[in-house]
């Protein structure tokens, strides 16, 4: 156990360094890709372009600037940006961290309890109407972009239904912090929660379905059938729980890349300070520190969310272990 | 009778029209008697257990006809009751021990879930039982073996492991689907074996399925041939090995490789193949391949009367055709 642990972190290690070296090198070693000319702004002088040059060290060789930018994260931790210098990117990529958990834990919950509700119950009536019904619903929820989705739930809950009894609960957009204002965290996260939840739902219950179908076809079905089990416990205990498999693998990788910086759209639509809007922000206006670091940490949660799913599976299914 | 199974037809619908896989087939199965059910792929054999365990679930299947379980008909059985009768009282082994078992849990757990279904019995009485259960099948180290998962097990402790799970309630009928074709044949020779001893102590009657004769001429009471959705045969074990009545019996009989004088150069097959559902050949279905067809059999044959029973013209016994 200890073992395979080690092996996850030195994996882990291995590709957070194959990532920053690859983002380090599109940013400053492409050919013709001048990062001191970007800063200096246009019709920069050739001594203004020099002085930054020097200024920022981009005159020293690859591996120092690498090195020295590595060094700045992990261990000073006092990388500043390109663009407002003197801003710390560290601290300020682990204040955004609490506010894309919230948004994604929470969205999270809402997808899996809706998702093997309607995945389960689709399998249940496979065929029949209501199996129908439910996964035409979730293709709807597959197929609206979460922007524009996004936007809508603005116009009724902030706009056009604001004033009614249904939407008046509905705080401004923004992000209150957990310890500070507990109500007032959930209130503003309950409609970007049912937005970024939507899509998920709508995929995850017709994958489950999908699995489930195929796990009733199988031989063990049968026996348990023989058995004398009542419907209700093959679909649960057997169809169900050997679907999981697949369920948890799928939601390992999402959950992994939201964390890491997908939840952008949502943030950025709901006002969210989140690491996706710092890392849509700083693409802007290329800040280098700042891309790095937001890529550093997104390629960790889905590197560690990879980690946890493989533990998971070993709990899921017995024929992982190894005895 | 513990079994009595009348005019049992099973269509399935599609695209092409209804397709019987299975015609007419009756048979009767005494208290703790051994019936073994023979034929080709194809021939209906399993079709007609899961007709009599009810897991027919294809919404398409249309079934009809009689199948009495001591008195009560099956056909048509509300699902619950069903339920109460399925893995209680009617149990099944099915045959690749490799897929049966749900890969997750644990055998004790799979066997204790069966018991805690039918029987109010505390959870540790189940788990007890189902130690009981595996030493009785002769799987080695019981209590340690409870805890293994079906992958952990051999193919022959596998397909024990489900006998196991079958025997759970003292099952008084036990149908066995080609138990021994996914096993090598040592294991095999130990898995029948191990069916006689059980059927001995538990006086279970036993409809058994198989593809090969041989195991047939150890084990069974009486024999019945299916061909093509239909029952050609069906007399006494020693009644059929001595006299075989309808050709395809006999084709059969004959493509066994002797035990006994000189090898033969080649094993005799029968010609042509099974027909096809879909298609079947007007009268005999056997009739294409038959290498004694005559005039007669552009109808359908019917069953003589008990005790050797057989569907063929050639019988002596003046019968009356069926013309459709």
């Amino acid at each position: 156990m200890i073992y395979a642990i080690l092996q996850r972190l030195a994996q882990m290690i291995f590709v957070m360094f194959g990532i920053s070296v690859l983002v380090f090198l599109i940013f400053f070693g492409t050919p013709g890709v001048d990062p001191a000319a970007r800063i200096a702004g246009r019709n920069a002088s050739p001594e203004v372009l020099q002085a930054v040059r020097v200024s920022f060290g981009f005159d020293q060789p690859f591996y120092v600037q690498y090195l020295t930018m590595m060094k700045k994260i992990f261990i000073s931790g006092d990388l500043t940006s390109f663009v407002n210098r003197g801003w710390k990117v560290v601290p300020a990529v682990l204040d955004t961290i609490p506010v894309t958990l919230s948004l994604v834990l929470g969205a999270a919950v809402l997808w899996v309890v809706f998702s093997l509700i309607i995945g389960v119950t689709a399998a249940a009536f496979r065929d029949r109407w209501i199996d129908k019904t439910l996964m035409i619903i979730g293709l709807i929820g597959v197929s609206m972009p979460v922007y524009w989705l996004g936007e809508v739930m603005n116009l009724i809950t902030q706009s056009r239904f604001h004033d009614t009894w249904l939407f008046s609960w509905v705080p401004p957009l923004g992000y209150k912090n957990l310890s500070d204002d507990p109500k007032g965290w959930f209130l503003t996260l309950v409609i970007p929660w049912i937005t970024l939840s939507i899509l998920y739902i709508g995929l995850y219950g017709r994958v489950l379905r999908a699995s489930i179908t195929e796990a009733l076809q199988e031989d063990y079905i049968r026996t348990a059938r023989a058995k004398g089990l009542s419907e209700t416990r093959i679909l649960l205990r057997h169809a169900l729980r050997t679907s999981l498999i697949a369920f948890v693998t799928l939601f390992g990788l999402d959950f992994g890349a939201l964390v890491g910086g997908s939840a952008l759209l949502t943030e950025v639509v709901f006002g969210l300070q989140g690491v996706g809007k710092l890392t849509f922000d700083a693409l802007q206006n290329l800040d280098l520190p700042v891309i790095m670091t937001t890529v550093l940490y997104a390629s960790f949660f889905v590197v560690l969310a990879n980690a946890v799913v493989d533990v998971v599976y070993i709990l899921l299914d017995p024929r992982v272990r190894t005895s | 009778m513990i079994l009595s199974v009348k005019d049992l037809s099973v269509s399935f619908r599609t695209e092409t029209g209804l397709v019987r896989v299975l015609d007419d087939v009756s048979f009767d199965v005494a208290e703790g008697e051994l019936l073994g059910i023979v034929g080709e792929s194809g021939s209906g054999k399993t079709m007609t257990v899961l007709a009599v365990m009810g897991l027919i679930t294809d919404p398409n299947a249309v079934i009809k006809g009689s199948i009495l379980y001591r008195g009560r008909e099956l056909v048509g059985m509300k699902g619950r009751e069903m339920r109460k009768l399925r893995g209680r009282e009617i149990a099944m082994i099915f045959q690749d021990p490799m897929t049966a078992l749900t890969p997750v849990y644990t055998i004790g757990w799979q066997i204790a879930e069966q018991i805690l279904t039918h029987q109010k019995v505390s959870k540790a009485q189940a788990w007890h039982r189902a130690i009981e259960l595996l030493a009785e099948v002769g799987i080695p180290k019981p209590e340690e073996a409870v805890h293994r998962y079906p992958h952990q097990l051999s193919g022959g402790m596998r397909q024990r492991a489900v006998i196991a799970m079958a025997l759970t309630c003292n099952p008084a009928l036990l149908v066995a689907d080609e138990p021994t074709t996914a096993l090598d044949v040592t294991v095999q020779a130990q898995i029948l074996d191990l069916l006689r001893k059980l059927q001995e102590t538990h006086g279970s009657a036993i409809i058994f399925i198989t593809h090969d004769l041989g195991v047939m001429a150890e084990l069974a009471d009486r024999i019945m041939v299916m061909y093509a959705g239909r029952v050609v045969e069906r007399a006494t074990r020693d009644a059929l090995f001595a006299d075989p009545q309808h050709p395809y019996t006999v084709a059969l009989l004959n493509s066994i490789p002797p035990l006994e004088g000189p090898r033969p150069h080649r094993l005799q097959t029968i010609a042509g193949s099974p027909p096809s559902l879909l298609n079947l050949p007007q009268g005999c279905a056997f009739g294409p391949r038959c290498p004694r067809r005559f005039d007669a059999c552009a109808a359908k044959p019917a069953l003589t009367l008990p005790p050797h029973e057989t569907a063929c013209f050639l019988t002596g016994a003046p019968m009356p055709a069926v013309t459709e």
